[in-house]
């Protein structure tokens, strides 16, 4: 019994919705967007590129994370455990501040620090926006990790021992892509949850698309406007992560 | 003024002025009302939601399925300047048409609302899952008994949701803690802007921000042990079937 897409109630609930959307867009001011076009541009960019890097070496942090949590020694599977705990259980602003003015704050009393080639880095928010981001990433998705490779079958991995296969080739072969595959379901929602982070890190002067909104909103003194296009932005991008893993997996399950 | 830089970390801690202690805990007292208030408001609408989108008609399932996605899908920060800047001047708008004078949305009310919705959305889809997971028989022997439909709310469905929801119910309340120091943004004193202020005003920044962390860990930790409390007392129930 397949209900049909379009329904007449959604017809007429997209055809509401499309009426409120050309009523904010005839009706409201965005002559300002044409000045700004550049700006919002560069600062979509910065996101994503933020987005993307950050949840890259977020993920492969967490492999080390996850695995140590699994099947490590002891003493590894407590600081691993420890540090998802510790990711976990405090809010990201917090974690960017202490990264951004309390480690930050320490920087000029490294002797030599000021001169040397590290300084135009250390200085630049980008550099604690994609630790803190990163280190985030890696806390949540390592405790996903260890649940994922905890849940290989074991017969895989003797089996694969059994033929001989080295530690290394066995965790290359068939422990992490049993285990990728284990977790990629989930990871359409951390992306969106990691892409929603992201506006954090204008509180540290980093100019995304939160940012160059937020000067958009200080210069033009116009309210509505500049904060629903900033919200219609994210949801595009969230509807493209999820847009790009329903393809993904479409094209895996056939 | 105090002369922070020769103070000793328990002086700079403590909970009487010059020391910001108290400021720390202040606002510690001010995230947990914000998060527990929120938490609770979401928890209704996160019921409403699971029943509007279960038994609900065809709009009321897609409205409610359009609120969940576009607020799972917005960032919190963007929602919070939303309700913080635009909603007070619809409202007033809204006020002044029916003749009432300009309303006052406090800082406090506005950090609610946002974690409220924000709650209600994940909340709806958390309790939505665990009633699809309540075999059907039993909600129709309930019905074959003449039970009235909020007798089996009461004694069928809810507590059958209960130990299925847990987890996931669990999990938005430290969402909803860790939400809460978003609200530094717009200037609500909550524990992360108090750690803060603490911080620029004494220059003990890793200090400050770190026992703001501390706090945070420490309400986790806590509300983890009382869930798995929960969770484990739940289990016990379920299993005497």
């Amino acid at each position: 019994m397949a209900e049909p897409r379009l329904p007449p109630h959604r017809l007429i609930l997209i055809a509401i919705v499309v009426a409120i959307l050309v009523a904010i867009g005839t009706q409201m001011h965005w002559e300002w967007v044409a000045q700004y076009r550049g700006e919002i541009g560069k600062g979509i960019l910065l996101t994503l590129i933020l987005l993307v890097s950050t949840s890259v070496a977020g993920f492969l942090l967490a492999i080390p994370l996850g695995l140590a949590q699994a099947r490590g020694p002891r003493p590894l599977a407590w600081l691993a455990r420890g540090f998802c705990n510790l990711i976990r259980g405090t809010p990201l602003l917090l974690q960017l501040w202490i990264l951004y003015y309390g480690l930050g704050s320490l920087f000029p009393y490294i002797p030599g620090l000021r001169g040397s080639w590290l300084w135009p880095v250390l200085a630049d928010p980008w550099i604690y926006a994609f630790c803190a981001l990163t280190l985030s990433f890696a806390g949540y998705e390592g405790e996903i990790m260890r649940g994922a490779f905890a849940g290989v079958p074991r017969g895989e991995l003797e089996a694969a021992r059994s033929l001989g296969m080295s530690p290394f080739s066995i965790l290359r072969r068939i422990w992490l892509p049993r285990a990728v595959q284990r977790v990629l379901p989930t990871l359409n929602g951390e992306l969106i949850i990691q892409l929603k982070a992201t506006p954090l890190v204008a509180t540290i002067s980093a100019i995304d698309t939160y940012a160059v909104f937020g000067r958009i909103r200080q210069e033009t003194y116009i309210v509505y406007e500049p904060l629903l296009l900033m919200a219609l932005i994210y949801l595009v991008i969230a509807g493209l992560i999820t847009l790009g893993f329903r393809t993904l997996e479409k094209r895996h399950a056939s | 003024m105090a002369d922070y830089r020769n103070m000793s970390i328990g002086e700079l801690l403590s909970l009487t002025p010059p020391g910001w202690g108290g400021a720390l805990l202040d606002g510690l007292v001010l995230s947990l009302q914000v998060a527990a208030s929120g938490y609770l408001i979401g928890l209704v609408i996160g019921m409403a939601g699971a029943a509007g989108k279960i038994s609900g008609g065809p709009v009321t399932r897609d409205l409610l399925s359009g609120y969940t996605t576009v607020i799972r899908a917005v960032p919190e920060l963007v929602l919070i300047l939303l309700v913080y800047f635009a909603a007070p001047d619809a409202l007033n708008h809204l006020a002044s048409a029916v003749g009432l004078g300009p309303l006052e949305i406090s800082p406090f009310v506005a950090g609610v609302a946002v974690i409220a919705l924000v709650q209600g959305a994940y909340a709806t889809e958390v309790i939505r899952g665990a009633i699809n997971a309540i075999p059907k028989g039993m909600h129709e022997a309930a019905l074959a008994h003449g039970m009235a439909p909020f007798t089996i709310l009461r004694r069928i469905t809810l507590p059958l949701l209960l130990p299925g929801a847990l987890p996931g119910l669990s999990n938005l309340w430290l969402i909803a803690t860790k939400d809460t120091a978003l609200l530094a943004v717009v200037g609500f004193t909550e524990l992360t802007l108090a750690s803060r202020q603490a911080a620029g005003s004494t220059r003990h920044y890793l200090l400050f921000l770190g026992a703001a962390g501390v706090l945070y860990l420490i309400v986790s930790l806590a509300s983890n042990l009382l869930f798995k409390t929960l969770e484990r007392r739940m289990d016990k129930g379920a299993h005497h079937g």
